[in-house]
């Protein structure tokens, strides 16, 4: 075993990914269903859901832009988190240039999450 | 009257440092019985067909951990696992995946023994007691709290099922951090700050992806994925929490 | 001089040697489909943020068979993602024990299952009534 040992800042992101796999495993599939599939196609609810009065209505409402910040930052950082761990199992060295791609793209979603959240105004 | 003989397929990975480059399979015919282990199937390979093969054993009941071998691709152990549950087919038997091979199925745990004695494996008392201060008493609760933990046997089959091992020869792997997630949950222990260290340390329990497979096999049911990923929760407070408690035993 | 010379034995492809491994990996892959998902929502949440125009392109654009088939593909991904979560959750978290006995695996998976299904029903009819 090789000392001194060096903390492992790994915490920070499996708390993220544990979130998110938290909420992708309570909500994803509905989500996916009424977003992708159920507005689309007209099914079970009114074809007006998705409309654009409505959806900026909920984009401008505290809640709901807290709503839509967590489900695609954390949704992303989840992702990012098991991606590069399969980087590593299929024989990609989980380096730095792994953890830049994986982490790096989920931060710039984040970020363009918040900027778009702040052009809809409130 | 006994039933006519049976003769089952053994192929075994066979590897001499002195004479071989690359592992090779070799396939023994070994009549058995319904009662044969598969570690009996090997011993009668040693006994009769070819004296060089070399493995370790030592208890045929489970409980000394030297048996463990692939057997078809399953870590096992071989005095548990019967060769009347193959037969007709062949059966393969291969060194614990993920170790070195010393020679044949006899593999190099240098590794894990450092491992080991990394974690402390030993309780460090929390206030020094004299003889006369009498035993250090536990509630069954407390207990509780570590038994179902202590009862690994080294077998070292879950290092063989765990991939992020065979990945990242560092990782301190399943069971030695289950013993040390056993000490640290001990009433009478002291030295969970000590230990923390490694477990937050690259080499700790961030390498784990929650595959599961090392609880899968263990034939003891210590579950060793809970440890690891109970620390996982206890090393994630540990790194967030040091920045309010900064007196925190751990850097 | 010693005569030893441990073997080294490659990790390549060892995630097809055991059906357990495979199951792993293809529950691991489930994150393409959340991360490409997240995606699809992130671009909706900028065509929003430029106008309404923008956004009934989106719209539009979800109503493609492409999209159609990427969704229900998701939808099956996303769900085996959220069953393989709890299946594994009795390994991830601390011991539950009710009335001086720890709850058995099933039940910590099947609770978990359960409060999905409720979230996922309570987020329905959350829509819709506000869809209404």
């Amino acid at each position: 075993m090789k000392r001194p040992l060096k903390r492992s800042n790994a915490p920070i992101f499996w708390a993220l990914f544990g979130a998110g796999g938290m909420l992708s495993a309570l909500l994803g599939p509905m989500l996916v269903f009424i977003t992708g599939i159920a507005v689309p196609l007209g099914l079970l609810l009114p074809a007006d859901t998705m409309s654009y009065p409505k959806m900026l209505a909920f984009a401008q409402n505290l809640i709901g832009k807290g709503f839509i910040f967590a489900i695609i930052a954390l949704f992303l950082w989840h992702a990012a988190h098991r991606i590069f761990h399969s980087l590593h199992d299929i024989g990609i060295h989980a380096g730095r240039g792994a953890r830049l791609l994986c982490y790096g793209l989920a931060m710039l979603g984040t970020v363009l999450a918040a900027y778009a959240l702040l052009a809809t105004g409130f | 009257m006994p039933e006519q003989q049976k003769t089952i397929e053994i192929e075994v990975l066979r590897y001499n440092p002195e004479t071989d480059q690359v592992p090779y399979a070799q396939v023994f015919a070994v009549p058995f019985t319904d009662d044969m282990s598969v570690l009996q199937g090997v011993q009668y390979i040693k006994d009769y067909l070819d004296g060089s093969l070399s493995f370790r054993w030592s208890c045929r009941m489970a409980i000394c951990g030297s048996c463990g071998m692939m057997i078809n691709g399953e870590p096992s152990l071989s005095c548990q696992t019967f060769l009347r549950d193959y037969y007709p087919e062949r059966v393969r038997v291969e060194a614990l995946a993920h170790f070195p091979i010393e020679r044949d199925l006899v593999i190099n745990m240098e590794g894990f023994i450092e491992k080991l004695e990394s974690i402390q494996p030993y309780i460090i008392p929390k206030e020094a007691r004299t003889l006369a201060q009498g035993e250090y008493l536990q509630t069954p609760a407390q207990l509780n709290a570590y038994e179902q933990f202590s009862s690994c046997i080294n077998c070292l089959l879950c290092y063989a099922a765990c991939p992020q091992f065979g990945l990242n020869k560092d990782f301190v792997g399943p069971a030695a951090l289950t013993l040390l997630h056993r000490y640290n949950m001990d009433s009478r222990d002291g030295g969970q700050a000590e230990r923390m260290q490694l477990v937050n340390a690259e080499e700790g329990v961030f390498n784990c992806t929650a595959v599961g497979y090392c609880s899968e096999v263990c034939p003891k049911h210590v579950d060793p994925a809970n440890a690891v990923n109970l620390n996982k929760t206890n090393s994630a407070m540990d790194y967030f929490l040091r920045f309010l408690a900064p007196k925190g035993g751990t850097k | 001089m010693s005569k030893r010379r441990p073997y080294v034995r490659p990790m390549d492809g060892w995630w097809r040697k055991n059906p357990y491994f495979v199951e792993y990996m293809i529950h691991e892959g489930t994150a393409l489909f959340v991360a490409a998902y997240a995606a699809v929502l992130l671009f909706g949440l900028l065509r929003l943020a430029q106008g309404e125009a923008a956004w009934n392109g989106w719209l539009l654009a979800l109503k493609s068979p492409w999209s159609i088939g990427f969704h229900l593909l998701a939808l099956a991904a996303i769900g085996y993602h959220a069953y393989t979560w709890f299946k594994i959750m009795p390994r991830t978290m601390p011991p539950l024990v009710v009335g001086g006995k720890r709850l058995p695996a099933w039940a910590i998976t099947g609770g978990g299952l359960a409060a999905a299904g409720a979230a996922s029903l309570l987020l329905f009819v959350l829509v819709w009534g506000l869809a209404r």
